[in-house]
């Protein structure tokens, strides 16, 4: 994990390396996406090497009925590396089985997005000068944000406290909490956002996802649930950040965008040097 | 219910296998785990069967064929207090109890409607997870928790 955020921090430095001249990556998107989809194919790009895939499945033969087995193994044919993006839980997994290439799971629906959780480590290191002994706040979508869980998980090896923001509808599944416990890490747990804004390093903020919501109703309840504007940022830390992964609707006013905290921005910059990272990780350049 | 009326239920065999105190709500998922459907095997299976330890219980023998360790392990899903008997001669010679596997693949369905196993042509993979009151069974694909077979 930390190789790849010192990888990445060399690409920074070099935004345009040829080192995967002749290779080509396929990105495979089964189902929306705007800055994972436009970051990773920057960034096979900005390596010198060549993309191919799709960003809609509607004009591939998978609409056609055709298995994830037989897309994968075609298209493992054709090149190097495999991105995907699926909306079924463990099928990145599944596709690493089935084919002799890297794949890369840029999010498998509501399990994993692992590139944007090294994204996460990246600017939380970038903007605190370290990793250790952080209090990070997570607010909105605990649930069924994958975000908050993978970032959690990451962030437990270094000794971190954690704040927990969100309605009763939306709180971390007990699994997470027992994770926690299991490690003596400590958490505490609010339904305010203004409780615990001035006491924290970093403000991991998150959208509520209505693509996770089954009950229409149960959305609606929550989805406005949490606005932070600048007003509130009078008394945090000076060090402290807000991170996002983006897109917000309106859990963040755009009057906090010029503010110093603001770092959702450089983040999404960050996940492009990330990205650059893990491909060329992958395929043994680093 | 003396010997002999239990052998009228559940007839003794030469030469097999007989597994026996598997939760009678389970026999079926036994033999279905096992494939008993598919063997040509003289199969005896009896159900809700008096049981001292247990209150009901089924039992299943199965006449001249040998189980392989890892096949009979697959059980423990369903019947973790099953006894398995090796018939020689109308005579066990050897008796044991089930094993739980760290793995198991092909058996039962992840609880997860979203899991990519519920969705496309693929055997099913987990990890057990012993627990206080059972067995948990974690999903090597989405990393869900399954309560039940």
């Amino acid at each position: 994990m930390l190789h790849i955020l010192d990888v990445a921090s060399e690409m920074e430095k070099n935004k345009s390396q040829k080192l995967l001249d002749g290779k080509v990556v396929a990105c495979l998107f089964f189902e929306p996406s705007t800055r994972t989809r436009l970051s990773f194919e920057t960034a096979a790009n900005r390596l010198g090497a060549r993309v191919i895939g799709f960003s809609d499945v509607g004009n591939t033969s998978i609409s056609k009925g055709e298995s994830l087995k037989d897309t994968i193994k075609m298209v493992s044919n054709y090149v190097d590396i495999i991105v995907m993006r699926h909306p079924l839980e463990g099928a990145a997994r599944y596709a690493s089985e089935i084919c002799d290439l890297p794949v890369v799971n840029a999010g498998d629906g509501a399990n994993q997005h692992p590139s944007q959780t090294l994204l996460d480590m990246y600017s939380i290191r970038q903007s605190q000068g370290r990793l250790e002994g952080l209090t990070i706040n997570m607010v909105g979508d605990l649930k069924y944000g994958r975000t908050v869980h993978s970032l959690l998980q990451a962030m437990s090896h270094f000794d971190p406290s954690f704040v927990f923001t969100a309605p009763e509808e939306l709180q971390l599944p007990s699994e997470y909490r027992k994770f926690l416990r299991d490690r003596e890490i400590p958490f505490k747990e609010t339904t305010s956002l203004n409780e615990h804004l001035n006491d924290c390093d970093i403000l991991y903020m998150t959208r509520v996802q209505q693509e996770r919501f089954s009950d229409p109703m149960e959305y609606e309840k929550v989805k406005d649930v949490y606005r932070l504007d600048e007003s509130m940022l009078t008394g945090v830390r000076s060090n402290m950040k807000i991170l996002h992964p983006l897109p917000r609707i309106n859990e963040i006013a755009q009057d906090v965008d010029d503010t110093p905290y603001a770092y959702y921005y450089k983040q999404a910059e960050n996940g492009m040097y990330v990205r650059m990272a893990i491909i060329a990780c992958l395929l043994g350049y680093r | 219910m003396t010997t002999n009326a239990r052998q009228l239920i559940v007839n003794a065999i030469e030469n097999g296998t007989v597994l026996d105190h598997i939760p009678s709500e389970n026999l079926f998922k036994v033999v279905e785990i096992l494939r008993l459907a598919e063997s040509g095997s003289q199969i005896t299976i009896g159900s809700n069967l008096e049981s001292k330890s247990f209150g009901r219980k089924g039992i299943i023998k199965v006449a001249d064929r040998y189980f392989e360790d890892d096949e009979l392990n697959r059980i423990a899903l369903v019947a973790p207090q099953a006894t398995i008997n090796i018939i020689k001669d109308y005579t066990v010679i050897e008796k044991h109890k089930i094993r739980i596997p760290e793995e198991v693949v092909g058996i039962g369905k992840c609880a997860n409607p979203m899991c990519v196993t519920n969705h496309q042509k693929i055997p099913t993979r987990f990890k057990t997870i012993v627990e206080e009151g059972g067995i948990k069974l974690l999903c090597h694909y989405c990393e869900k928790t399954t309560k039940k077979l």
